[in-house]
């Protein structure tokens, strides 16, 4: 295996760089949303609000329309995400009546984006109103002070980076075993080694171990460009880190086993670990949707993947610094579906050898 | 004399600072069968794949059916046949689709394709097994239909690495009147080999040590002068010598 | 000749009993189950509410936030500590902590305040929580005022009324977006590795050799690898939209399909195209497999289908804008949900036609009959 460099490369050099890209490049934030302003009043009210927007960097005013008609060709061209309508007499019924309006359009087609830049829109206009009547100090005041645990930054890297690894680290592992074996009983090399005195145990083993050292290789150099490059760090215990790590990984490896038990040819082994998988444990290891947003089914569901149960406990000893009495179940839960794995990868191996 | 249909002059193919075939120069002509030998890796397979077009040579010249190695390479596809050593047709397609698709590929028109496949499926008695997936036939068979396909569109030369590795005894001796078929049609037979019983089949042997031609005649000549018994000691003789390891 | 070449490819996608019904079903099941999961919609947020005060005031704000339908308070406990035990746990997203005598401050001193604290791993989850929250705390204060002031006094104060709305998709439902774009992922996935694996197969089994040494054109070589599988590609979304998005999620497209079809062919030939490229440069299965995976993986990462692709640094958002997938994600979801024309997407065509051309040309270049 190790002779194979072009492989090799692929194995340590593809992680790093898919760590780095995402780690830097994905982020839940809304940011630079390109929006469009139609103000009929042009006042100096109107005016305020406006320059307000551009200053914040959510938004990105990309033009002043003249009539709100065109705005639905704006957001049909993509890349307009949001509206902003004052009405004719804004400042005026501001002034005069101490009431005016605002509309907000959204391009809901995506709607979690519609969200978020409604509230941050609504958000700016009220702050702008709190400015207006600061200096009439009502009384009756309720504040609120409110703390970022774990995140003050609000960075989006502390969110993505345990996810990726996970991901990344879960395919790899699966994807590996699962190939380089069948590939062995496609070639009919397997055959060969069957027939030796060597254990089958022994030697299913033996395959499996190179990967399996491969693999923390890769976890400690993802680890290493975390801390230092990504700014997650490593609040918890370093030696339980790995420790379960070589768990997730080995649970991850035993299925691949699995797999490459199952199948006959390497397209199918590739087709199942990699379309059969990538899409799945992206979505349902929780770090990009939510689980608990989930239909109750896929909740279920979720828990038969070890990634979740990984990503639960990378947060927790990473970025929380929680210790082993609270990640205790989690381990438990890997260790059980690694032996689940082995059972039936070794009961159906065993079959075939009889 | 026939007209020489392969002329190689100082042919010369280099990995790196390997040589893998080094100044060869030969000629063969129409319908001759000429053995390619050599022990492993000696550099048969190379040189076999610089004639086919395949592989594009470090110097030298090599003229093929009368085109050019280097920028004639598909001229010379369309006049030659090779079977490689790998077996190499598709082994999830039925015998009678391997005969359609490679006839399709070289030009054959329906009405030819239908005449030529009753010919070959007759001759090699494959009638019942016409519409069976190649994976399921011996491996002999195999070899034999890989033949066929490959002079399906009378090349002028047909290239052979290898072809009855793995084979019973008997299946070769079928194998080989199946070569004489095609050298009486006019097919120049260019074969690579391992049995040396099979070399003495051939109507001229050059054995290659270490990317070198070390001798090339006749069968019989080449035993008078190494004083052989058979081409099997003349072989031993010359490959003693070899530097390289196999593989 | 390339019907030839055809029959052949044909023939053997459909005899193979297994990878055939793995093609189709693996995405058709895969469109039916994730964009149920994929919800970005922040509903239910839990919280726990730590209530030192046990005043009439506290527990109107209490059940005004259990009223907002953001909300789910699931504790009351006693501390901090406590609280922060769930927060520990996952149990809880958000804390809110009443100090003591609130009321009586609030009404005595004319001016309290509320302590918040949230789990800000997830920081967009966490800020809009704390925005919720805050927009119930402020509209309580109102309400409190409206009882303590005179009514004429508190009309003084300037009020901007903003109203929203939604287009497009009224009723927020996350899956009228979610689900044109796992289409989209899936069909690039098997289309890219499909073509990949198929090419790479042959140069491992040899047969590829058999084909280089006939006079066979490596463009109509290509050609016969890349029509099957952008016949099936064609099949597979045409499945996918027409049936599943239709009836399990009641996806009408607005916009016109022979447009969306349009663009896909193109795109179908360019992903198909990169399957090749990549074939082209590896020797065996295991290669392809982890490059086609690497590139799917940023292509589908950085796709703009999970997170927005404005929000990244200038550097990746030009590594997302080399990636076919982004523009198709763009297009489908523009077409099906907001109607946009030829028009609106012409710069999403040309580049598209643009990724076609590179990719396909680049792989015919370097498919080599000679080396």
């Amino acid at each position: 295996m190790l002779r194979d460099r072009k492989t090799l490369l692929i194995l340590f050099g593809l992680p790093v760089i898919q760590i780095l890209l995402f780690g830097f490049a994905l982020t839940n934030e809304i940011k630079n949303s390109k929006i469009v302003i139609c103000d009929y009043s042009k006042d100096d009210y109107s005016r305020m609000i406006i320059d307000k927007f551009s200053a914040n960097g959510n938004f990105v005013i990309k033009e002043s329309l003249l009539n709100h008609l065109q705005i639905e060709s704006s957001f049909k061209k993509g890349d307009v995400k949001l509206a902003v309508v004052f009405p004719a007499n804004f400042g005026n019924d501001l002034l005069h009546l101490n009431q005016a309006h605002v509309q907000i359009i959204a391009d809901a087609s995506d709607p979690n984006t519609a969200n978020i830049l409604t509230a941050y829109a609504t958000n700016i206009i009220m702050d702008y109103q709190k400015t207006l009547y600061e200096n009439l100090n009502l009384p009756y005041h309720i504040g609120t002070e409110s703390r970022m645990l774990y995140n003050p930054g609000l960075k989006g890297a502390i969110n993505f980076v345990p996810g990726v690894m996970v991901l990344i680290l879960m395919l790899i592992s699966v994807m590996m075993t699962s190939v380089s074996i069948v590939r062995e009983k496609e070639y009919g090399t397997m055959e060969i080694l069957l027939v030796s005195p060597v254990n089958p145990f022994l030697l299913i083993v033996s395959k499996v171990i190179p990967y399996l050292f491969l693999s923390l290789i890769n976890f400690t150099v993802i680890v290493l460009l975390s801390v230092t490059l990504l700014g997650v760090p490593v609040n918890g215990s370093l030696l339980l880190l790995f420790g379960v790590s070589v768990l997730f990984i080995i649970t991850a490896l035993s299925l691949g086993l699995l797999i490459s038990n199952i199948v006959e040819t390497q397209q199918e082994a590739i087709l199942i670990s990699l379309i059969g998988l990538m899409v799945p444990v992206t979505i349902f290891t929780g770090f990009i949707f939510p689980i608990e947003n989930m239909p109750d089914a896929l909740q279920y569901f979720s828990n038969i993947l070890p990634s979740k149960w990984y990503y639960i406990f990378i947060k927790s000893i990473m970025i929380k610094g929680l210790d082993i009495s609270s990640v205790w179940r989690e381990i438990l839960i890997l260790t059980g579906m690694t032996c689940l794995f082995l059972f039936i990868s070794f009961k159906k191996f065993k079959n075939r050898l009889l | 004399m026939n007209e020489v249909v392969i002329k190689t002059d100082k042919l010369t193919k280099r990995f790196g600072d390997f040589t893998a075939v080094d100044n060869i120069t030969f000629d063969v002509s129409q319908s001759e069968i000429f053995g390619f030998l050599g022990a492993n890796g000696a550099g048969k397979t190379t040189a076999m794949r610089m004639l086919c077009g395949l592989s594009t040579p470090t110097s030298g010249d090599a003229i093929i059916a009368g085109f050019d190695v280097y920028n004639q390479t598909e001229n010379i596809k369309k006049n030659i046949g090779y079977m490689s050593q790998k077996f190499s047709l598709y082994e999830d397609l039925t015998v009678i689709e391997n005969i359609h698709l490679f006839g399709g590929i070289y030009g054959l028109d329906n009405y030819q394709l239908k005449n030529k496949t009753d010919e070959l499926i007759e001759k090699l008695g494959l009638q019942g097994e016409r519409n069976k997936l190649v994976a399921s036939l011996p491996l002999g068979w195999k070899q034999k239909l890989a033949f066929s396909v490959a002079i399906l569109h009378q090349p002028k030369i047909v290239f052979l690495d290898e072809p009855t590795g793995g084979v019973d005894p008997i299946t070769r001796r079928q194998f080989w009147k199946l070569i004489y078929d095609a050298a009486n049609q006019g097919i120049t037979i260019f074969v690579t080999t391992h049995y040396m019983d099979e070399a003495e089949y051939c109507n001229r042997v050059s054995i290659m040590v270490d990317g070198k031609i070390e001798a090339l005649d006749t069968p019989v000549k080449l035993k008078q002068m190494f004083s052989a018994k058979s081409m099997d000691d003349v072989f031993l003789r010359l490959a003693r010598k070899a530097q390289r390891t196999s593989d | 000749m390339l019907r030839f070449l055809l029959r052949k490819e044909f023939k053997q996608i459909f005899r193979n009993k297994t990878l055939l019904p793995m093609i189709f079903a693996m995405p058709i099941i895969q469109l039916f189950i994730l964009p149920l999961a994929a919800d970005y919609e922040m509903k239910d947020i839990s919280v726990a509410i730590i209530d030192h005060d046990h005043s009439v005031y506290s527990q109107k704000l209490t059940s005004k936030i259990a009223a907002s339908g953001y909300f789910n308070i699931t504790a009351y406990p006693k501390s901090f500590n406590d609280a922060f035990e769930f927060i520990e746990n996952d149990k809880v997203d958000l804390i809110l902590e009443i100090p003591l005598n609130f009321e009586q401050e609030l009404i005595v001193v004319k001016g309290q305040k509320l302590f918040i604290a949230v789990n800000a791993i997830n920081g967009v989850k966490a800020s809009l929580g704390v925005a919720y929250l805050n927009r119930i705390i402020a509209d309580f204060n109102t309400n409190v005022r409206l009882q303590c002031i005179h009514p004429e006094r508190f009309n003084i104060v300037p009020t901007i009324r903003v109203t929203s709305s939604n287009w497009f998709n009224p009723v927020m439902n996350y899956r009228y977006f979610m689900v044109p774009g796992i289409l989209v992922l899936l069909i690039s996935l098997v289309a890219t590795y499909m073509c990949a694996l198929n090419t790479i197969r042959e140069k491992e089994m040899g047969t590829i050799e058999q084909i280089n040494v006939t006079p066979i054109k490596r463009t109509l070589f290509i050609l016969g690898k890349l029509i099957p599988f952008w016949v099936i590609g064609l099949l597979v979304f045409s499945f996918g939209l027409f049936i599943v998005a239709r009836f399990i999620y009641g996806i009408v497209p607005v916009g016109s399909i022979i447009l969306l079809f349009g663009y896909l062919s193109v795109y179908l030939i360019a992903m198909l195209g990169l399957g090749l490229l990549i074939s082209t440069y590896c020797e065996t299965q295991q290669q392809v497999m982890f490059i086609t995976f690497f590139f799917m993986m940023v292509f589908i990462l950085m796709s703009g289908i999970f997170t927005s692709i404005e929000s990244m640094p200038a550097w990746a958002y030009i590594i997302a804008k080399c990636s076919p997938v982004t523009y198709f994600i763009d297009v489908i979801r523009m077409v099906i949900l907001k109607g946009s024309g030829l028009g609106d997407i012409q710069y999403h065509f040309l580049m598209m036609l643009g990724f076609a051309i590179l990719f396909n040309l680049w792989a015919i270049l370097n498919y080599k009959k000679t080396m």
